[in-house]
């Protein structure tokens, strides 16, 4: 069963549980995280943008945003967290299914608010 | 309704001209609307996505579109019972004094309008900054009913909240207002977002819109009206019809067209492509509604 299923068999509005981590030591990598990207998220852009990844492949996204509670959603795969500013906010996601998978800033921020978003490229 | 009740309507209330939409208008049962039995027919423009202060290639004339569009209201041969404008009156500025002059010369400009009711509700460009301050110190609240000839209006905010929610404190006043309506009223809800998740990854959607259509959907006569995705759309979630309007500032693409929600070209050939407003027919007695479209054109 993939996992979209799975959040599917939640109730189709599944949200992703971050695993809150305090501070600004550097981001460890915990079992089962598979792989962990970081990002940073700041008015009007997350950088990196793109993120390229395998099917299959399970991804820890460790996200730091600096100033706003900016919101990172990536709906076609039923995740979305808010991201507080100050602290890394991880969004594991497993199993990843092929495609083009945006993902945008759904708290509005401000004059930039509307481009800032990225996508996540699975190549099959 | 179908095709030809609409036709027969607008006859009957001598409105010709413009193209008629024959799109499914649904909570359209007519069987609810006996109350209003001695209620005229009457009927209402909505302008949408006004974005005052916008600049870019997408409109050479964004000072120019609305009082165009706000002429052509004003010579329609007969005046509406009054305007809605659901939404984004201005475009967004990070400077709250900038956002305050902007909200300043669109009332002046809509000011020009002849008809003396006029109705407004806050966008994301207008509300989500600042949690709807600005807009509430130039055009009141936020959400708010209103009945006009046996329709029950209700506006509700789904922008003031950064998140795009409605919010539970207003989740309960909307409970609170339809429990005082029966469950046949004719009833139009205006709004700016959509209700419905229509594209989520271009941000086409209301975080708890689904809390919102569950509370909606008892009653049989409902319809929204909404802007936000700059176009005509018509969408059914069950028996509840939601229609999308134009805006007077840029057109976006289709749903979910291409991969970003980016800005439609301005067409040289065809100036203010895209660009329009609307009427709506209501006829209480039946709880029917018809839409017709109108065109920004140059002049
Ligand atoms: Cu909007
Ligand atoms: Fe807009």
């Amino acid at each position: 069963m993939k996992r979209r299923d799975v959040l599917r068999c939640l109730g189709g509005v599944a949200v992703a549980l971050p695993l809150l981590e305090l501070g600004v030591g550097h981001v460890r990598a915990a079992e089962g995280e598979g792989r962990v990207i970081e990002l940073e998220a700041r008015r009007f852009r997350y950088t990196p943008n793109e993120i390229h990844a395998r099917a299959g492949e399970t991804l820890t996204l460790a996200i730091r945003s600096v100033d706003f509670v900016h919101g990172f959603s990536m709906p076609e795969l039923g995740l979305r967290s808010d991201l507080p500013p100050g602290r890394v906010t991880r969004i594991r996601v497993a199993d990843l299914p092929a495609g083009r998978w945006t993902f945008l800033c759904d708290n509005f921020c401000g004059e930039g608010h509307e481009e800032m978003n990225g996508m996540l490229i699975v190549e099959a | 309704m179908n095709t030809m009740d609409r036709r027969r309507f607008l006859e009957l209330c001598g409105l010709g001209g413009g193209a008629v939409f024959a799109s499914a208008l649904a909570g359209c049962s007519g069987m609810g609307a006996a109350k209003n039995a001695d209620a005229a027919d009457f009927y209402f423009v909505q302008l949408s996505d006004v974005h005052w202060g916008f600049r870019g290639p997408e409109n050479p004339d964004p000072t120019g579109t609305l009082p165009k569009a706000i002429a052509a209201v004003n010579a329609l041969p007969r005046q509406p019972d009054f305007i809605v404008f659901t939404g984004d009156l201005t475009h967004t500025t990070d400077d709250p004094e900038e956002r305050r002059r902007r909200m300043a010369e669109f009332k002046d400009v809509a000011a020009a309008l002849k008809v003396p009711t006029v109705h407004f509700m806050p966008g994301e460009h207008d509300a989500s900054l600042d949690r709807g301050a600005a807009f509430q110190e130039y055009f009141g609240a936020t959400h708010y009913t209103f009945d006009h000839k046996g329709i029950h209006f209700i506006v509700l905010d789904n922008v003031s909240d950064p998140g795009a929610r409605v919010g539970s404190e207003q989740l309960e006043w909307l409970k609170a207002d339809l429990e005082r309506q029966d469950k046949d009223a004719p009833i139009v809800l205006f709004t700016h977002r959509p209700l419905f998740d229509l594209v989520p990854k271009w941000d086409w959607a209301t975080r708890d819109g689904a809390q919102v259509i569950a509370t909606l959907m008892p009653y049989r006569n409902l319809t929204v009206f909404y802007g936000h995705i700059h176009q005509e759309h018509h969408h059914l979630t069950g028996h509840i019809a939601h229609h999308s309007a134009k805006s007077l500032m840029f057109p976006l693409p289709a749903p979910g067209s291409q991969e970003k929600r980016t800005p439609l070209p301005w067409n040289p050939a065809v100036p203010y492509q895209g660009l329009g407003f609307r009427e709506v027919d209501a006829e209480p007695r039946t709880a029917r509604l018809a839409i017709q479209e109108f065109p920004v054109v140059a002049t």
